[in-house]
């Protein structure tokens, strides 16, 4: 499968990083995202509650977002202990940095499927990742509103 | 006098595992929900098993056949002799289903460590990223031990006869409330329900939440009991993939010492998609 296009520039080259890895390294490339996820900022930490809870996961988390420069910058909370989930976290807020609004509503909602990262993680875990698109997406949504 | 648990040599704590490090009759297997985290840090010489890529056939849906599973125990260093110690995250429910497909192949010497992967890290007892490798062994598996295993034709005779099934899932998902999850359309049933007759009894409930241990023998007896759940019939239990079923499983027959139960793998998956099976919705089982 090749990437898509209507991807932002740093998420269209993630997807491709993955799709180009074979079964282990893939999961060793998510465990690098899972590490690189950065702490909440300043402005969010104890606010946690009032963040967009993603209930689909089967762990709890949480994201806000904010907009710069009319470029949306996400934020997630996960716990340390669920690395596969923090690794969805990292490449989303990482790929979609600074993208519009309209950027992110426009993507694709199964763009993470060329990544091929379903050959080792189960489709239960590929859920967490297609909630946490559709969550990004419903926060872009009151941007443009 | 105190009740213990019916076979207590099943269950090991951290304690003994501390101790056990460098017993090279022991292997000790990390088998978790999330497929990253034994790479951030596992008890120091643990192996890794996931039951996704490691312990499921890649194309139909089965687990590993009895050739698959023996190549699986050499490579991990297992002989027929050793003593297989799982843990895990999310309160062992994937060790206990690790430990579920070894009783199948008939593997003797079976723990599981009591409050899992959660209780040995709060106890700030040391990890390590290092992955250990073991010489291959020449393991051989018996023939699958049929008894701990329903399939849906095993189902239905039960349902037939009225016998007694255990619903593991969540109230929600018991009732039915939840069938049209969203983003889960990959492992979703056409209806939802439970099996005509199930009663329903979370598996998280014979758990300590604090501490991830199992509850005390008195308390599970009377979890169970308390729901028509008894020691005089056979059970039959289920969830949605059978893997937190696995954990009540395990809870039955090894710390209650339930004679026959067996874990029906198909569970919801199958059940709430097959034409004709008899579903009940609502509270009432």
């Amino acid at each position: 499968m090749n990437v898509p296009g209507r991807l932002p520039a740093r998420l269209a080259e993630i997807v491709e990083d993955f799709r180009l890895c074979e079964g282990r390294e893939k999961l060793e490339l998510l465990l690098q995202y899972a590490e690189s996820l950065p702490p909440l900022p300043e402005w969010l930490q104890g606010r946690e509650m009032e963040m967009e809870a993603v209930p689909e996961c089967m762990t709890p988390v949480a994201v806000a977002a904010e907009i710069r420069d009319g470029g949306m910058h996400f934020h997630f909370k996960v716990p340390e202990e669920s690395p596969t989930v923090r690794g969805f976290a990292a490449i989303i807020a990482e790929g979609l940095q600074g993208a519009s609004p309209e950027e992110v509503l426009d993507l694709p909602a199964d763009f993470y499927l060329a990544m091929g990262l379903q050959e080792v993680l189960t489709s239960q875990r590929m859920n967490g990742m297609s909630a946490m698109v559709a969550h990004v997406k419903r926060l872009a949504v009151e941007q443009i509103r | 006098m105190v009740e213990s648990y019916a076979h207590p040599e099943t269950l090991v704590e951290t304690a003994w595992v501390a101790e056990h490090l460098s017993d090279p009759t022991v292997r000790l297997v990390e088998s978790n929900e999330d497929a990253l985290l034994y790479e951030t840090g596992h008890i120091p010489g643990a192996v890794k098993v996931d039951w996704f890529t490691t312990l499921q056939d890649p194309v139909r849906r089965d687990f590993l056949s009895q050739a698959e599973f023996e190549n699986l125990c050499s490579s991990l260093g297992i002989g027929n002799e050793t003593t297989v110690v799982f843990y895990g995250d999310k309160n062992n429910w994937f060790a206990c289903y690790a430990f579920w497909l070894f009783s199948y192949y008939g593997h003797e010497h079976l723990r599981i460590m009591n409050g899992g992967r959660q209780k040995w890290v709060k106890e700030g007892r040391p990890l390590t990223r290092e992955v250990p490798a073991y010489p291959p062994t020449d393991y051989k598996a018996r023939p699958p031990v049929r008894e701990i295993r329903a399939f849906r034709e095993d189902v239905f005779a039960h349902v037939s006869a009225n016998r007694p099934l255990v619903d593991v899932r969540s109230p929600q998902e018991y009732t039915g409330e939840l069938l049209h999850m969203p983003n889960y359309p990959q492992e979703g049933a056409m209806r939802g329900g439970h099996i005509q007759g199930a009663v329903n009894i979370p598996w998280s409930q014979a758990v300590d939440p604090e501490t991830g241990t199992f509850k005390p023998p008195a308390e599970l007896r009377k979890l169970f009991e308390e729901k028509g759940i008894r020691p005089d019939r056979e059970v039959i239990a289920y969830c949605r993939i059978g893997e937190r079923s696995s954990l009540t499983w395990f809870v039955l027959k090894y710390l209650l010492g339930y004679p026959q139960v067996r874990n029906y793998d198909g569970s919801w998956t199958e059940w709430g998609n097959l034409v004709g099976a008899p579903i009940r919705k609502g509270a009432t089982p």
